[in-house]
């Protein structure tokens, strides 16, 4: 029982990053059905910035914590506008391939500026545990998973109770019709860019203390997100958290308690969940199924 | 014979393949032999991604697979190599088509992103059955060598087996783009509602058409085995695969001949012409040409520069250029990827 609660909770931890990083890419797939396949290198860079303002990793520093936030989404934002705006007419194929050289560019350009070295990098929460009638719970999973999930309550308020955020809901539900009442549309949606990026940076950083920081640490994460975001259905973003937070908790149990699956199988056995999923329920399993009138 | 392709540009082509090792060195020649097996890729990536409108980013696990089937078949089980090549097609085209079955279920990005998965499941599923497949170490291969009695050095005797796969690879895939079922891939890509409409079971398209790829990529996957005689898991990186769907954007989706370019470009990027740019750039700009990383910055600046100057690639461009200059005028807004290269 013990060790049952003990891989819970590191599931939890695990599926919340998952959890944020699919939410980023829901944040952009709603707003201009683009798959942003830059969102793992983004949340990258941007943790490679922390971990340069925190004196190389030498200790965590929350001020750095937040001042990435604001340069993630001061950047998100920044990309939007030079990058991906001229394409916004353009094949799909194109826009995806606009986000595949900014994922190209940015995994060089962190491997320049840095090195591709493995780098350590500092985690706020001490290595402890706490001890709960014998279950160990360690308070790096719970700070991991707290962190995460403030970040989603506040993005979650903003989008519920200001007029921002209704005026950027009204935008991905119908960019014309939010155009013909006065929503300035393209901008909302470099504001979206801008969330995302902060909400990578905030799974970047939260990964980072357990997987080392190097210019391919989000290969993995992204891949675990992108599950997550089809498990939950990709125009949900309670789908994207609940599709997270699952995919973290069967993953960590698989590797618990089912002998054969190791580290190495972690990622197959994701693809073949993700597989038996669009088998049954093609939309994911929060998603709608889309009528399409012609 | 019309349904196989120009036979001009076929003759031409064929006479270029055949000068070009009187031309270049040896080392040359073994690299051109690599354009030749990357253009087979790029032929079974187009048939997905410009014909069919699935974008896929994993199909350089497939090469992998046609790579480990070579290598397993011909180290352990002693065949001759060049018996594995189509084998190695055929066990990648049986896994693709297993793979798309699900997959390809849903209209929109869902293949693009499951496909994303495959290259890191496969260097995965590799490391956790070492008995078959060698590991972290990986398997070596033979050395190459001429085979049936002809005497040439190895590089010209790969090139030959790359350019006369690639040359009956070619043909094929006119064959299959123009007939019945290619007419089934473009209205698939077009219109997936009126394709339905159409009595045309998508699914099945995309699920056939991704199998189809697959086999491709498990050929030329075959090829490069022989060619590095060793493989590993980090033979067939995630790099590789995205490596392949930039070849299709910047030669041109939707047109076969364009891959030639796209094949000359996934083959010299790395190792000529993007520290080539590098150079050019340094030259204005004080920087460093041989940082970890420059090398990767210049390929995404290009292809960002090509997405915004010419998103229909060399082909695009070639047709600008030479073709005839009446156009049909289609609906500005097309649903799905390009619809500008059809007639390839």
């Amino acid at each position: 029982m013990q060790t049952f609660f003990q891989t819970l909770t590191t599931g939890l931890a695990d599926g919340s990053i998952y959890g944020s990083l699919a939410l980023a890419l829901v944040l952009i797939y709603k707003a201009t059905e683009v798959i942003n396949f830059a969102q793992g290198e983004m949340a990258m860079f941007t943790t490679y910035i922390a971990w340069a303002l925190m004196g190389h990793g030498s200790s965590f520093e929350w001020w750095a914590f937040f001042a990435t936030l604001g340069i993630a989404f001061v950047g998100g934002a920044a990309l939007q506008q030079t990058v991906i705006r001229p394409l916004e007419r353009a094949s799909v194929l194109t826009a995806v391939m606009a986000t595949i050289a900014l994922l190209v560019i940015l995994n060089g350009l962190a491997a320049w500026i840095w090195s591709p070295q493995l780098q350590f990098f500092p985690s706020p929460f001490p290595t402890s545990s706490w001890v709960i009638g014998g279950v160990h719970i360690s308070k790096q999973d719970v700070g991991t998973f707290g962190v995460v999930m403030a970040c989603v309550l506040v993005l979650w308020l903003f989008f519920r109770f200001t007029k921002l955020g209704l005026a950027m809901r009204a935008g991905a539900l119908n960019p014309s019709a939010a155009r013909l009442m006065g929503v300035r549309a393209s901008w909302l949606l470099a504001l979206g860019w801008g969330f995302a990026a902060a909400l990578g940076a905030v799974s970047g950083m939260m990964v980072a203390p357990t997987v080392f920081l190097t210019p391919n640490m989000m290969q993995a994460v992204l891949i675990y997100a992108f599950a997550a975001a089809i498990l939950g259905g990709l125009e949900s973003p309670v789908g994207a958290i609940a599709g997270g937070l699952s995919l973290g908790v069967l993953l960590n149990m698989l590797g618990q308690y089912v002998h054969p699956v190791t580290s190495e199988l972690q990622l197959p056995v994701a693809l073949a969940i993700l597989l038996v999923v669009l088998l049954i329920k093609p939309a994911g399993l929060f998603g709608r199924v889309v009528v399409k009138r012609v | 014979m019309k349904r196989l392709g120009n036979p001009v540009a076929l003759g031409v082509l064929v006479v270029a393949v055949i000068a070009a090792p009187f031309l270049f060195s040896n080392y040359r020649t073994y690299q051109l032999a690599f354009v030749g097996l990357y253009l087979v890729a790029l032929l079974g990536l187009d048939i997905l991604t410009g014909f069919t409108g699935q974008i896929s980013l994993g199909h350089g696990a497939f090469m992998g697979i046609g790579a480990y089937t070579t290598t397993i078949l011909v180290v352990d089980h002693g065949v001759r190599d060049l018996w594995t090549i189509p084998l190695g097609g055929l066990i990648a085209g049986v896994i693709g088509l297993a793979f798309g079955i699900p997959a390809t279920r849903f209209a929109g990005p869902y293949l693009a992103l499951a496909t994303f998965a495959i290259p890191l499941a496969f260097i995965g599923l590799l490391k956790r059955f070492p008995h078959f497949t060698g590991g972290n170490v990986g398997k070596n291969l033979p050395q190459l060598k001429a085979e049936f009695g002809w005497h040439t050095s190895p590089s010209i005797w790969f090139y030959v087996v790359c350019w006369t796969v690639a040359l009956v690879m070619l043909p094929l895939a006119f064959f299959i783009v123009r007939g019945r079922f290619g007419r089934a891939m473009r209205s698939v890509r077009d219109s997936e509602i009126a394709a339905t409409a159409n009595g045309i079971s998508t699914a099945g398209v995309k699920t056939l058409a991704f199998g189809i790829s697959a086999f491709y990529c498990g050929v030329a996957g075959s090829l490069y085995g022989i060619g590095i005689t060793y493989v590993n898991p980090d033979t067939f990186p995630i790099d590789l695969s995205i490596l392949l769907l930039v070849g299709i954007v910047l030669g041109g989706a939707g047109s076969l001949y364009g891959m030639l370019f796209g094949a000359l470009f996934v083959e010299f990027i790395r190792i000529s012409w993007g520290p080539a740019l590098l150079n050019l750039f340094s030259k204005v700009h004080h920087i460093d040409t041989h940082a970890p990383g420059s090398g990767l910055v210049v390929y995404g600046v290009v292809l960002l520069l090509v997405l915004y100057a010419a998103p229909s690639g060399a082909a695009g461009l070639a047709r600008f250029s030479f073709g005839s200059k009446t156009r049909i005028i289609r609906p500005r807004h097309p649903p799905g990827p390009p619809a500008k290269g059809e007639n390839a």
